[in-house]
């Protein structure tokens, strides 16, 4: 029983991977590709480990795994934002079909004064 | 059990695309931001490959793995952003 749930969690996890992996490849800009690939794959990389964690079911993978995927969660997405803000200021511009840019209008009105922020 | 004999396989191919299209990315994404960005999720799909190679063999240090894997990942990627700040690596 614990082995089926597991699996199952597992190809629902590999699946969201791949899904994300495809929109790291097909999606036209920087920002698309990070926003989707970021989301996408951790959620499947945190099924994959709480499958890993149902199926085996002990105490040592229950705590290295619930550690591994409370990590993830904190570190892919303070890592995709650095990412994003990094590649923005160094001047990589956005695909021709976008339609607004919030950061750059924000950053000519003065709104955020990044050199106080660095 | 007959389907994760089946299964097991398959998923392992899944993730191997997964590695395939991101290196396609690193190997001809456009600026630099793409190939870090490439880097960032390879790493993450290579915690998943232990995720499911420790759910097989039943071993559980291989998590120890996971973690350090999700931790020296996160330190190289915050070190390239913050490299990439204010250089003009635009093509």
């Amino acid at each position: 029983m614990n082995e089926t749930i597991g699996l199952i969690l597992i190809t629902i996890g590999v699946l969201f991977d791949l899904l994300g992996c495809i929109g790291l490849v097909r999606l036209p800009d920087v920002y698309n590709r990070i926003q989707a690939s970021t989301k996408c794959v951790v959620l499947g990389t945190t099924l994959s480990l709480l499958g890993a964690m149902v199926w085996l079911g002990t105490a040592a993978v229950f705590v290295k795994g619930a550690l591994c995927i409370l990590f993830l969660l904190i570190t892919s997405a303070t890592a995709a934002h650095a990412l994003a803000r990094a590649a923005h200021r160094s001047g990589v511009s956005l695909a021709d079909e976008s339609v607004v840019d919030r950061y750059e209008e924000d950053l000519t009105n003065g709104d955020i004064n990044e050199e106080a922020a660095q | 059990m007959m389907t994760t004999e089946f299964l097991v396989p398959v998923l392992i191919l899944g993730l191997l695309i997964c590695c395939a299209m991101c290196l396609y990315r690193i190997a001809n994404g456009p600026t630099a931001a793409d190939r870090m960005v490439a880097i960032d999720i390879l790493g993450t799909v290579v915690v998943g490959f232990v995720a499911i190679i420790t759910a097989i063999t039943g071993k559980a240090y291989l998590l120890d793995v996971a973690l350090v894997w999700a931790l020296v990942s996160f330190a190289g990627t915050l070190a390239l952003a913050k490299y990439l700040v204010g250089k003009r690596l635009n093509e």
